[in-house]
């Protein structure tokens, strides 16, 4: 039971990361890869703060700040430099493998006998793993109701409109730019932040925990497409979460069926390729049905 | 003697420069278009009349040349600033609207269009009425689809969106570029009947692009040919009016 409560505390931890991804990888229509780094920047940021002092809420805000401005790096490279988005992205992440050495001043840091978010006599109270089930739920509430609010705002039907149709967008006088740049560098706060949770939650920050964060988010992301199909926007940004909470329950049972946590990234892809395949093989399956039947039928 | 709202000035546009393929697709283009015309534009494939509205909208800079809106110099604004005044509808009905989002969604986009987008909620709500009345007059069903994503649409029905984007704030000038060419005749007939009585209500100023000579005839105050990238016919008035199929096919095959 408490393995299921953590696996959720997981899941709503991790929501906040599928939910930035999404921001470029569904509403915008393009890959960031810049995710990869802007994960364990944040964590190094709240992380480092904390270790200076800073109260763990103005650790993770920074945590969040910090994302925002390499994802503004990316963002400029991509509608500025013109260079293409993909390579804009892994740019930033390669460079912010060395500022998080820099932030941390070595590879990793512990947040032994420091106060976290979690350190609050509030989340101390709750029974062992519903800590992070609270914190999650609170973090993702709060996140999900602002970009809700936001994307029924002009700016935010001019940010969805930038990714729908941009030649559209431009000729009803969207700057499309600036819609891309305000989206990339938010969905990087986002997972920023959602590494200042995470590294919290672990107790830790490392420089290589950012590897294989983007199968994570699209994860969350696919797995809430694949189970509940066609939504409004506002329930696709809840799929999202529930998403995040199910990829974590997939891979408990599958630790549970004795893989190795090693194997985890291993599983998260193939995870993810069962998921982004699965609309297109049953298409063709039922394609292979209806042959049948006409067969039958002659 | 009123002024031209709308002004082309020795207009040059030439690609590939300082190489043996140099043209120029716009090859001095004068042009003054009054408030109120409704001009139709003929010319052969690759005549330039997209370059000549892309000139117009922002998206090309001319090599040389001035473009004039309202007696100021636009040539260097941006595509952006220039749709506060202008507006376009394309040939392709995919270019014109954004598939994932709802046809009433859609409509409030245009209806804001170039103007700030600020972090006031969108107000969806107390626009609908308004939707539902000016859909309904375009009589293919669009009313009963405000909640429907636009890809969902027939081609008729997301073109007719297009128009009623291009034309629910009142633009300064509409570009119309083939804007029924990828309908079926009767579909394409709807829209252009649309498209006139708007014009004509509205008074709007209108420049459009077509393949049809008896489009380009029966439609609007003023007609011009392009050709090689130069205006060899333009006729308005009285002139436009008694203009005959043969009188333009016979103007067509002496510059052929
Ligand atoms: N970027 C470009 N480089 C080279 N040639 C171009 C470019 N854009 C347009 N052209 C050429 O300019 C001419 C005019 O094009 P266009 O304005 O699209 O014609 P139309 O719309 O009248 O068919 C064509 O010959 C086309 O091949
Ligand atoms: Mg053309």
């Amino acid at each position: 039971m408490s393995l299921i409560i953590s696996a959720i505390g997981q899941g709503l931890l991790w929501a906040v990361i599928g939910v930035g991804l999404y921001l470029t990888f569904r509403i915008l229509d393009f890959p960031d890869m810049t995710v990869e780094g802007t994960f364990p920047m944040g964590a190094a940021t709240a992380v480092t703060a904390i270790a200076h002092g800073i109260s763990p809420i103005i650790a993770t805000i920074l945590a969040f700040l910090v994302g925002c401005v390499a994802g503004l790096v990316t963002g400029l490279l991509y509608t500025k430099a013109k260079i293409p988005v993909l390579l804009a992205g892994i740019l930033v992440m390669t460079a912010s493998y060395s500022i998080d050495l820099r932030i941390m001043g070595k590879p990793n840091q512990s947040l032994l006998g420091m106060p976290t978010l979690l350190s609050s006599k509030f989340f101390q109270s709750l029974p062992p793993y519903f800590d992070s089930v609270a914190l999650g739920f609170i973090v993702i509430v709060i996140v999900t109701t602002i970009l809700v609010y936001f994307l029924q705002t002009d700016l935010g039907q001019a940010f969805i409109a930038t990714g729908d149709n941009e030649n559209m967008a431009e000729s009803l006088g969207i700057n499309t730019d600036n819609m891309k740049i305000m989206g990339v560098s938010v969905s990087n706060g986002l997972i920023a932040l959602g590494g200042a949770l995470v590294a919290q939650n672990n107790g830790y920050s490392d420089v290589n925990m950012g590897i294989g964060i983007i199968v994570v988010a699209l994860a969350s992301i696919i797995i809430g497409e694949v189970i509940f199909g066609e939504l409004t926007m506002v329930q696709r940004l809840i799929a999202v979460t529930i998403g995040s909470i199910i990829y974590r329950l997939v891979l408990l049972l599958v630790l549970q069926l004795g893989f190795n946590a090693t194997d985890l990234n291993l599983i998260s892809s193939i995870l993810l390729a069962i998921f982004m395949g699965l609309p297109a093989l049953e298409s063709k399956f039922h394609l292979k049905h209806v042959l049948k039947r006409g067969l039958k039928n002659d | 003697m009123t002024k031209p709202i709308f002004q082309l000035k020795n207009i040059v546009k030439t690609v590939n420069e300082g190489t043996p393929e140099q043209l120029n697709i716009l090859d001095n283009i004068n042009l003054d278009i009054y408030s109120g015309d409704f001009i139709t534009i003929l010319g052969s494939n690759g005549a330039g009349k997209s370059t000549l509205f892309n000139t117009i909208g922002g998206n090309l800079k001319p090599n040389s040349g001035q473009v004039i809106y309202n007696g100021k110099d636009i040539t260097r604004m941006s595509v952006v600033r220039r749709t506060e005044f202008l507006s376009r509808v394309f040939q392709d009905p995919k270019l014109g609207t954004a598939p994932r989002m709802t046809v009433a969604e859609n409509l409030l986009l245009a209806e804001k269009r170039g103007k700030k987008h600020s972090l006031i909620p969108r107000n969806l709500k107390s626009q609908m009425n308004k939707f539902k009345k000016i859909t309904a007059k375009m009589n293919n069903n669009l009313d009963e689809r405000l909640e429907t994503a636009t890809g969902n649409l027939s081609g008729g029905q997301r073109q007719t969106l297009s128009f009623l984007m291009a034309t629910i704030n009142r633009p300064g000038i509409l570009l119309l570029d083939e804007h029924t060419a990828a309908l079926d005749p009767k579909t394409s007939e709807q829209l252009m009947n649309i498209t006139e009585n708007t014009i004509n209500k509205e008074k709007l100023t209108c420049l459009m692009i077509t393949h049809h000579l008896d489009d380009a005839i029966k439609y609007g105050n003023r007609l011009i040919v392009l050709h090689q990238g130069k205006i060899s016919y333009d006729i308005s008035g009285e002139e436009k009016k008694h203009l005959t199929k043969e009188k333009l096919l016979t103007f067509f095959n002496d510059i052929q």
